[in-house]
């Protein structure tokens, strides 16, 4: 993957996908603005969700074994998964043990995360998404671009292509003279899917929430296509991450509230999804747990980085991004695109690729991010704190081993810049020599800089340096002392 | 009341102008202002691209600088936050090293004597009409580290609507952010180029004559981009705006 800067150059150019981008986070963010203004405790419920994952990651060792007990007791099956690898072996060889070869999927970001598609597939079993977009990703031979909406980057007439051409090699063709109308399309995608739902034996999902004392967990959607994957299958094997826990079944209370409001910008959820083990009679003969660390603990250790762990993949920071809005989502490289991203996956895979140390750098830090975020995850503090880990290096956990890490490669040049700039501006004598040599210079400043400053110059005209610094004025309309009056001189500097 | 004028090091170098109009417009609300020489740069370029360790030497020389006086004015709603936000996170960090207090002491002193120019119209000297002429039509720009980090709110707007002959017209997306970011518009330079060239095309759109911000750095990217897509569009910062008067029109 080419790092940040190069891939977003590609797509900033690209003027039909930041017009699709543009009409649906313009939309959704108008949307949820309204849905979160409805409630005049917003502040509070921000609060208390911040509150209580912040309580849940400080004792969270505590609560991943009363949930591993209580899942237990209920009759479902823990694994542990240390990192992606294990986490997709883990997978492989449960849904080799059901003898099938083809499971269903319920839209999740933790499955995308470690690749368990990918790995499926060369274990010869295939994985079929159900979730609209996802679908449409899928059948794209595409990555997903959003969190919320997979295919944000897609317009009516592609998808309807899309289903067109490709679905008829994935099980039920589209039918014939597919329109690109949206109760068409989903018409197709829902034929398309029954099939799926009901011949399948083995569901895979994801979880919104994991509860504690109960051994429950969630899944919020809008579609009901995961309800089917969570019922209709005989195995239920569900990949969640280890910070997707709460304590108690009343802490919902909160999420179910900031999670919809924040992400589709609705009141309630049209689908709450709730399961506890297996139960006789009815829903899944057999459900497993994959809780998977895969970096997690590694942020947990570092005191600024862990309140990325609150995250509760709303994404609503992606559709307030200025960044996102016009990169899209491909160019982070990851499953976590937007501010988010930014900072969960240096924070989970490291910051030693090249693609991984700029992401931090992925940002304005406009703090657009910040202001929506439902746990109130301070999104700029962690960037700036991560730009410090890719160009100082310092102390951080790997692998659960408290190091001291090298800075990245790449940025020697940078760094005797900045340590210069210092210098000077720490010597202010020195930056009034520099000032007074620019200000006499002036006449033969290039309107074009070289190197780096070079793609300032490419897109914006460079200011010209006045012929006196506001230093200099001051010394000779008031002499120099520490203060003064008068504002005789100002016009001869205009 | 003893006021010392930051002027940063980006007013200083390539917008002494609006370093001017503060020292006017304060003057005439009859402050006595000082400028400190010992000042340079709040480290804000340094510490949001990664390099706090070399931030600090000019944390220490901002509380320095300031140390004899009651008040520190800035026209940089960034620089301010700079302050504000990040010195004692700096302090704090410092401190977490097992590097003493010394720094947190440090922040302690600066944080609360730093005022972004328009919180210390409003709030210390309680004044929103400031005697202000400008007969021009105007659309305003909040700067983000105004607008999020020292959540200036209706400040800068109540002092534009007071200003005499002024005619304020709205941005569509103005709370959007311009694209400077600092060493973001280098690194980033496709992502910073587009979302200047959007902002631009929406302050031209607005029929405006000139557009006013609170920070001369973002004032630098949206005039260069105004400049490069060829409109006429004039950026202003606030204290010019407000330092304009009948007898003396900037």
């Amino acid at each position: 993957m080419p790092a940040f800067p190069q891939a977003a150059n590609a797509s900033t150019r690209n003027t039909h996908l930041r017009a699709n981008l543009r009409h649906a986070t313009h939309t959704i963010r108008a949307k949820r603005a309204t849905a979160v203004a409805e409630l005049d405790d917003w502040s509070r419920l921000r609060a208390a969700g911040a509150a209580i994952k912040d309580r849940t990651l400080r004792h969270l060792d505590q609560y991943l074994e009363q949930l591993e007990s209580a899942v237990t007791a209920a009759g479902g099956q823990i694994h542990w998964a240390a990192d992606a690898d294990e986490a997709n072996r883990i997978v492989t060889e449960l849904v080799r043990a059901t003898g099938e070869r083809e499971v269903v999927k319920v839209k999740s970001m933790a499955t995308q995360e470690i690749g368990l598609n990918g790995a499926l597939a060369t274990a010869g079993i295939t994985a079929y998404e159900t979730d609209l977009a996802e679908l449409i990703v899928q059948l794209g031979d595409d990555l997903p671009s959003h969190i919320l909406v997979p295919a944000i980057h897609r317009n009516r007439g592609e998808i309807r292509d899309i289903f067109t051409e490709k679905m008829s090699q994935w099980g039920r063709p589209a039918p014939d003279g597919l329109t690109d109308a949206p109760a068409d399309l989903a018409e197709a995608a829902r034929l398309h899917l029954r099939e799926k739902f009901l011949n399948a034996k083995v569901g895979i999902s994801g979880a919104n929430f994991m509860v504690a004392e109960t051994g429950t967990l969630v899944v919020v959607e809008s579609e009901g296509n995961g309800r089917m994957c969570l019922t209709l299958p005989e195995t239920l094997i569900s990949v969640v991450g280890i910070e997707k826990v709460v304590p108690t079944f009343q802490d919902l209370e909160v999420f179910l509230q900031l999670l919809p409001r924040s992400s589709t910008a609705e009141r309630m959820n049209p689908y709450t999804s709730t399961w506890t083990g297996t139960t006789d009679a009815d829903g899944p003969r057999a459900f497993h747990l994959v809780l998977l660390d895969n970096g997690r603990t590694d942020t947990l250790a570092d005191t600024v980085g862990r309140q990325a762990l609150r995250c509760i993949r709303c994404s609503a920071c992606l559709n307030v991004c200025p960044v996102y809005e016009r990169a899209g989502g491909h160019a982070y490289g990851s499953a976590y695109p937007g501010p988010i991203g930014a900072i969960l996956t240096p924070q989970l895979r490291g910051t030693q690729s090249e693609l991984d140390a700029s992401l931090p750098y992925a940002s304005s830090l406009c703090g657009a991010c910040y202001e929506v975020c439902p746990v109130a995850i301070d999104i700029p503090e962690i960037l700036v704190h991560l730009r410090e880990r890719v160009v100082e290096g310092g102390p951080a956990s790997v692998r659960g081993t408290r190091t001291v890490i090298k800075p990245a490669k790449g940025h020697a040049a940078e760094r005797a810049a900045m340590r210069a700039a210092r210098w000077a501006l720490d010597h202010p004598r020195l930056l009034r020599t520099g000032q007074r040599l620019a200000s006499r210079t002036r006449r033969f400043h290039p309107r074009r800089l070289p190197g780096p400053g070079r793609a300032w110059s490419d897109t914006r005209e460079l200011p010209k340096v006045p012929e006196e610094s506001f230093r200099d004025w001051w010394q000779r309309t008031r002499g120099g002392s520490g203060t003064g009056s008068g504002t005789e001189g100002r016009k001869d500097t205009t | 009341m003893r006021v010392a004028l930051f002027i940063t090091c980006v007013n200083d170098t390539l917008y002494p102008r609006t370093g001017q109009a503060v020292v006017t417009l304060l003057e005439r609300l009859g402050v006595e202002v000082g400028f400190p020489e010992a000042q340079s740069c709040c480290g804000q370029p340094q510490f949001n691209t990664g390099y706090r360790h070399e931030t600090e030497p000019l944390m220490r020389r901002y509380a320095t600088a300031f140390r004899d006086y009651e008040y520190v004015v800035t026209p940089s709603g960034s620089c301010a936050a700079m302050v504000r936000d990040n010195y004692p996170r700096m302090g704090a960090k410092a401190a977490a090293e097992g590097r003493g207090q010394e720094l947190a002491n440090v922040a302690a002193e600066a944080v609360p004597k730093t005022y972004e120019l328009t919180e210390f119209l409003t709030d210390v000297l309680k004044v929103t009409d400031v005697g202000a002429y400008y007969p021009h039509t105007v659309t305003y720009h909040p700067t983000c580290h105004g607008l999020r980090m020292l959540k200036l709110g209706d400040r800068p707007r109540s002092l534009l609507a007071a200003v005499k002959g002024l005619n304020l017209v709205e941005l569509p997306g103005a709370e959007e952010c311009c694209g400077f970011g600092g060493t973001f518009a280098v690194k980033n330079a496709a992502v910073s180029a587009a979302m200047g060239a959007d902002k631009a095309r929406n302050i031209t759109a607005t029929g405006a004559e000139a557009v006013c911000t609170l920070d001369n750095s973002c004032q630098l990217h949206i005039g260069g981009t105004l400049a490069r897509q060829g409109s006429t569009v004039r950026p202003v910062h606030l204290a010019e705006i407000l330092a304009s008067t009948e007898g003396d029109v900037w």
